[in-house]
């Protein structure tokens, strides 16, 4: 009985760290949809990207593994600031749908596009760091390292938003689209920060998700849907939110695997989604209005 | 009305099996009316607004359970496709009750719907020790000893049959959208997709008629599942479920135009033709580049061309005409078009 409680511990654990990498990518889609009002649903498809920048500067090329990191969130960041740029800016005044459908395209266009660039070969990184041993409980580092970045990021963007300049520009526009441009401050730059930002979280995340899985072009499926359920549980554009509903879906996700099979972890954390979205349609932590 | 060209063409199309110089024409042509059934189901509530991305979990549920129930328990299509549709009803009403009352809409009502989808291709992969998981699943062959058909298993040899099937189940997907157009349904939910407050307030029952619209497009959607199954005797939850076939349908109904009774068959001929040709030309080996310029063409024609291929050629045969063209069934409301209520309230849009 001993046992079963620490590996069941273990699995707990194991979910904190996961929602933690979750947590994340959730801001920084959270970021674009607060600001932007727009879902990018192949937000996991730039997290993918990431993963590619890692392995190819990293194995193909030979880069040590911090420049290939200090390579990827940059380009991703650039990408970000591309698929705003060509795709969203055209029709930022039309039908909201049509902006998560295009995104859709994207997503369909990214996937077949790396699958014809890298075939549909997993690809392994072949850096593998040791495990953190707590008495009969193992953590992997890469986890425990991944949830601490993804964290300190977090923390970072926080104080962004909160003490500077742009970042109070940001918050503002995110509360009043229509005030703002008449105040003098310029929407279209702050949208291309703000893509630049998420892209560059999605980044970071692929530089911390690298670590643990291996890279084929469908990787972006395993966190796309997930990181959605999380903004729009956490409330869409609630940064607060999406942080807490990151590490109820992990433990949702890990103690699935735990008990059952890893899949129907995914479709607990899917059917509590559902359930969640009849419960509190604004969210977790939305006033009512 | 003229019924002229109409009555024509369902000739040419009819003909078809004996046009056909082989076995594959004919083949892509079962599937062309496959697919344009479901992408027409779909656009029943896409056309409103009411945009889905859980209809690769209806398409799933309808394939699946057929031939689960036939696998399984040796129940034959005859009521195993129709207890799968019941099944299908039962989930789009489950989906469908809560986010009507709660008036969840637009993004929320995509990803609800997105992670129905989802559940689906997930319970089909989990469930492997019965379902096959990823690697799909083959309904039992009821073609013992060189038999040609087997009309309790509704399996049958020849191509033909299958093309008439389709056929017969496409024209009554168009008599569907046909009824709803000309129902005060259509009104009701033209209404409701512009202001749902405002259609409350004269007398549209908002809720209901939204709950309409979905119970047909996703029972229908699902029997389109079934069809596929029944047809290609092979089915795995990449072809039949998930987000990417949800994506399937919005891309080519787009590429098509969602607002004319044709537009999803257009659609689906474009889409089919499109990756047919990428195979016969590039060949079997290049992964990816159907997908490349679908993705590529749906981003384009959101942003250049929103009707659609039907929706341009409506536009531009009425300018020709100096106004009076062929009317479009369905709304004149472009999805991207300019005018719309909801950017007026959302503010200046930015440069």
């Amino acid at each position: 009985m001993a046992i079963f409680d620490v590996f069941l511990l273990e699995a707990v654990l194991n979910g904190l760290l996961f929602g933690g990498v979750l947590a994340l990518l959730a801001l920084g889609l959270n970021l674009i949809f607060g600001v932007i009002d727009v879902v990018w649903i192949c937000y996991a498809e730039l997290v993918m990207i990431g993963m590619y920048t890692v392995y190819y500067a990293h194995v193909v090329f030979g880069l040590p593994l911090l420049l290939a990191f200090a390579l990827a969130i940059p380009f991703v960041a650039l990408c970000g600031v591309l698929l705003h740029w060509l795709v969203i800016r055209p029709i930022l005044g039309s039908e909201p749908i049509n902006q998560l459908l295009v995104t859709g395209g994207v997503l369909i266009f990214l996937q077949a596009f790396a699958t014809l660039l890298f075939g549909i070969d997993f690809r392994n990184l072949g850096v593998s760091l040791p495990s953190l041993a707590l008495g009969d409980i193992y953590l992997p580092w890469s986890r425990i390292l991944a949830a601490a970045t993804a964290l300190g990021a977090m923390l970072g963007v926080w104080a962004f938003l909160r003490f500077t300049f742009l970042g109070t520009a940001i918050r503002a526009i995110s509360q009043d689209r229509g005030v703002m441009p008449l105040l003098g401050a310029d929407p279209s730059r702050i949208y291309l920060l703000t893509s630049a930002i998420g892209g560059g979280l999605a980044g970071l995340g692929a530089c911390l998700l690298v670590l643990q899985y291996d890279v084929h072009p469908a990787i972006g499926l395993s966190f796309g849907p997930i990181t959605f359920m999380i903004c729009v549980m956490g409330g869409l554009g609630n940064l607060l939110g999406g942080f807490v509903a990151a590490f109820i879906f992990a433990q949702f996700v890990s103690l699935g695997g735990y008990f059952f099979h890893i899949e129907w972890g995914y479709v607990m954390a899917f059917v509590f989604f559902v359930a969640m979205m009849f419960l509190r349609p604004q969210g977790l932590f939305a006033r009512r209005s | 009305m003229n019924r002229l060209p109409a009555v024509a063409l369902l000739a040419v199309v009819a003909a078809v099996p004996w046009l056909a110089p082989n076995d594959y024409v004919l083949h892509v042509a079962i599937m062309m009316l496959i697919w344009a059934f479901a992408y027409t189901s779909w656009s029943l509530m896409g056309r409103f607004f009411l945009v889905s991305l859980g209809h690769g979990g209806f398409m799933g549920i309808g394939a699946y359970g057929t031939v689960m129930l036939w696998n399984h328990f040796g129940v034959s299509p005859w009521l195993g496709v129709p207890l799968s549709l019941v099944l299908a009803a039962f989930f789009a009403l489950a989906i469908g009750i809560p986010c009507f009352r709660f008036r969840i809409t637009g993004h929320y009502f995509a990803l609800v719907t997105l992670a129905f989808a989802e559940i689906v291709r997930l319970v089909i992969v989990a469930l492997r020790d019965h379902t096959g998981g990823s690697l799909g699943v083959t309904p039992k062959s009821a073609l013992v000893d060189g038999a040609s058909f087997s009309l309790t298993a509704l399996q049958f040899a020849d191509k033909t049959v299958w093309f008439y099937v389709a056929l017969a189940v496409w024209l009554g997907g168009l008599a569907i959208w046909r009824a709803f157009d000309r129902s005060m349904l259509r009104y009701a939910l033209e209404a409701a997709g512009q202001d749902e407050d405002a259609a409350a307030a004269i007398g549209v029952d908002v809720t209901r008629s939204k709950l309409t619209v979905t119970l047909i497009s996703a029972v229908a959607t699902a029997f389109a599942g079934a069809l596929y199954a029944q047809y290609q005797l092979y089915i795995n939850p990449e072809t039949v479920s998930g987000i990417a076939i949800s994506l399937q349908m919005v891309f080519a109904v787009i590429a098509g135009g969602m607002f004319s009774q044709l537009g999803p068959t257009v659609g689906a001929v474009v889409t089919l033709l499109l990756s047919e040709s990428l195979r016969i030309f590039v060949g079997h080996d290049v992964h990816g580049l159907d997908g490349t310029i679908y993705g590529l063409l749906l981003v384009l024609f959101i942003i250049f061309m929103p009707d659609g291929i039907l929706g341009k050629l409506h536009a531009l045969a009425k300018r020709w005409s100096g106004g009076v063209g062929p009317a479009t069934a369905g709304s004149r409301r472009a999805v991207a078009g300019p005018g719309r209520a909801a950017a007026d309230e959302a503010g200046p849009s930015p440069p």
